[in-house]
């Protein structure tokens, strides 16, 4: 019988919501934890086993020098390394910091802000070490983890859309909120693989996948100005699970009145 | 003779407990159990936003419990604007956080309190040896997702909540499409409340102080009024006056206590102490036959509160998707204004408070949220002390143990309810 191939998940800044998924595999979980040695999974187990591991699934984003360390530690036991989330792969909401002045933050949650040690920054898993692939989505859909975690132990590359939300949307029939009810909505430059599930409800995407390769967001944000939005309004909706995501946090830079810059 | 027990922090997962002990002639003198996981800012990152911001942001607190923060916000929005959701959204709202109880408290239950009762590092090792009971678990746990996907649009931050109620009703039919689900999942609960119920605890009893929102009418879970076991009844808007929040040196998570310095205790057995009477009486009913006393105070009987208390929700999600209309509209219109805000609900682990100050714009000027595992922090250091001194007999490895099952009676978060805590015993002559 051939080695069954070790599984590691890790947790860094992050609300858990994303190796959540995993769990929420409910048809699949027993099937999978079969096919792999879940060698590092602290969400689900006390066991855990010494690396190296076949593969490293890793939610959450770096704002501590312990953490920054950690990472490399993983990555080098890591023959593949997947950063699975917008914590991960863009800093997450956390990273609206990087924008601010991260020591008043500090003070301004804690009252003894003396003991508590962050970086300034909250930024993904790439901007530390070489990530091998990067899966979007705040959270990430469990389908595509499935698919990610299959395709990868099977050598293969795994099926993800690159396209935008508006492809999915309209391939599901939701009536488009922007030309029907004049509702702003970021799916033309958001990624592809939520499956379309605000606009399914009326309400306009958030863009928790974050950008779409190549995104159009002059012409965007262009749009979201003839609906009546402020550049402050812009800048808002821009700065959300994904701000530091580079064509998000560009764009969102071009709005921003000069007082907050 | 001073024993030495230090448990290093670590296993990065919702933040890293560290617990420190020193023991003295069988008593323990000094013990600190920290929860340090790196934060993130929220109450900050949110001022400056608009209000309409504030479910979506604050559900990223937590991944396992997004409505309780959805909802929580939402409501503080409404009362900072003096409006009132109709009771078909309230319905709507309550079977929604049925969903989220289902699948939380199952995914606790059956998944990672279980195997510490049954001696087995997980619930991938039960599938072996109960393997009827984990596929129950899982099958329970995925009708409470189903029910935050049909009625919240997605199981991990749902997408279809607003101050004021849903973007969009889902359709009758569509619910009613749970309703077999739902027939086999109250057998179900029922079983797995009879598994946990037989599950022998390890001996431990406290007079606890307990706090919970309690209703009128409903087994508190969207709202109520605060209550405790000392017959406390209070606005939910009085919660700053009554209640306190302390840093610990080396901590992120602020500690609860009330005003007068006491720790007290929120979640299942809190609940199920101040709201017994409001439950389905087929609960009480139920819970009583298997010896599920009114009020518990062993910590390690919460698996078996938490158990009846899915068999609560799995009822109750079986008569709201009966009665179900769709609200119309949808959501309630709001008009902003500047003022205050709270809002509470109780969250799988227990009462989870919100307060923003809203501009007269509806942008939040600032922000203050309570969870429950903050609150509990004291209560579970209080509890630890007993266990290690119940537990001195036990070697090292099983002390251990012992300790990680009586930080997991609280649920604390999912991955700080699995086995984190490296221990160090230092025995000094």
């Amino acid at each position: 019988m051939t080695r069954r191939p070790k599984l590691a998940v890790w947790k860094f800044s992050s609300c858990d919501g994303c190796q959540l998924q995993l769990l929420d595999l409910e048809d699949d979980l027993l099937a999978l934890a079969d096919a792999v040695q879940v060698a590092v999974f602290l969400e689900a187990t006390r066991a855990t086993a010494p690396g190296p591991y076949d593969l490293s699934l890793v939610e959450g984003s770096i704002t501590t020098a312990a953490d920054a360390a950690r990472i490399r530690t993983i990555r080098r036991q890591s023959r593949v390394l997947v950063a699975i989330g917008a914590c991960a792969t863009a800093g997450g909401i956390q990273a609206l910091k990087n924008l601010a002045d991260a020591a008043e933050w500090v003070r301004a949650v804690y009252p003894r802000p003396e003991h508590i040690a962050t970086l300034a920054t909250s930024t993904a898993i790439a901007d530390h070490v070489p990530v091998d692939l990067e899966l979007r989505g705040c959270p990430v859909d469990r389908h595509q983890l499935l698919e990610v975690v299959s395709a990868l132990l099977a050598g293969r590359r795994p099926a993800l859309p690159r396209t935008a939300v508006c492809t999915e949307c309209k391939r599901a029939g939701h009536p488009c909120v922007t030309v029907a009810a004049g509702t702003p909505c970021l799916g033309p430059v958001t990624q592809a693989g939520c499956g379309a599930l605000c606009p399914r409800v009326g309400r306009g995407c958030y863009g928790c996948f974050g950008p779409k390769e190549t995104p159009n967001l002059p012409a965007l944000t262009a749009q979201y100005a003839a609906l009546g939005r402020t550049s402050a309004e812009i800048t808002l909706a821009l700065r959300l699970y994904n701000a530091d995501a580079a064509p998000f946090r560009e764009e969102a830079r071009r709005h921003d009145p000069p007082h907050q810059g | 003779m001073t024993r030495r027990i230090k448990v290093e922090a670590l296993a990065r997962v919702e933040g890293e407990g560290a617990l420190d002990v020193t023991v003295r002639d069988g008593r323990v003198t000094a013990l600190h159990f920290r929860i340090f996981e790196p934060p993130r800012f929220f109450e900050a990152l949110l001022r400056g936003r608009p209000y309409s911001d504030a479910p979506d942001i604050t559900s990223r607190i937590c991944g396992i419990c997004p409505i309780a923060y959805q909802l929580g916000a939402a409501q503080a929005m409404e009362d900072a604007f003096g409006v009132v959701v109709s009771p078909e959204i309230e319905a709507l709202r309550r079977l929604v956080y049925c969903g989220e109880w289902i699948e939380s408290h199952v995914l606790h239950v059956a998944m990672l309190h279980a195997p510490d009762f049954l001696g087995l590092d997980d619930a991938l090792l039960m599938a072996k040896t109960h393997p009827e009971v984990v596929e129950t678990a899982l099958r329970l746990k995925k009708l409470g997702n189903r029910l935050l996907e049909v009625v919240g649009g997605r199981a991990v931050h749902p997408v279809n909540l607003k101050v004021g109620g849903f973007y969009a009703a889902p359709k009758r039919a569509e619910l009613l499409a749970l309703r077999p689900e739902l027939d086999w999942a109250a057998a179900a609960a029922r079983r797995l409340l009879r598994t946990v119920a037989a599950f022998d605890p390890p001996d431990l009893t406290r007079d606890y102080l307990f706090v919970a929102l309690r209703h009128d009418r409903d087994y508190a879970i969207t709202g109520g009024r605060l209550a405790s076991s000392e017959g406390l009844d209070a606005p939910i808007a009085a919660f700053p006056d009554l209640f306190d929040e302390h840093q610990e040196p080396n901590s992120t998570a602020l500690h609860g206590r009330t005003r007068d310095g006491r720790a007290y205790m929120v979640g299942p057995l809190a609940r199920w102490a101040i709201n017994g009477d409001r439950l389905l009486p087929d609960v009480r009913a139920e819970a009583a036959a298997l010896g599920v006393a009114p009020v518990e105070r062993n910590p390690f009987r919460s698996i078996v509160v938490r158990a009846a208390e899915v068999l609560q929700v799995v009822l109750e999600a079986q008569r709201l998707v009966d009665a179900y209309r769709p609200p119309d509209p949808p959501a309630v219109p709001v008009e902003p204004r500047a003022g205050v805000g709270v809002g509470a609900t109780e969250a799988p682990r227990g009462l989870c408070w919100h307060r923003y100050r809203l501009a007269d714009d509806g942008s939040i000027l600032e922000a203050r949220i309570v969870p429950p595992t903050a609150q509990n922090q004291p209560t579970i250091e209080e509890d630890l002390r007993q266990v290690v001194e119940r537990g001195l007999a036990l070697d090292d490895d099983a002390l251990k143990w012992r300790c990680e099952q009586a930080i997991r009676n609280y649920d604390p978060c999912i991955s700080c309810a699995t086995h984190f805590l490296r221990l160090k015993v230092h025995r000094e002559p």
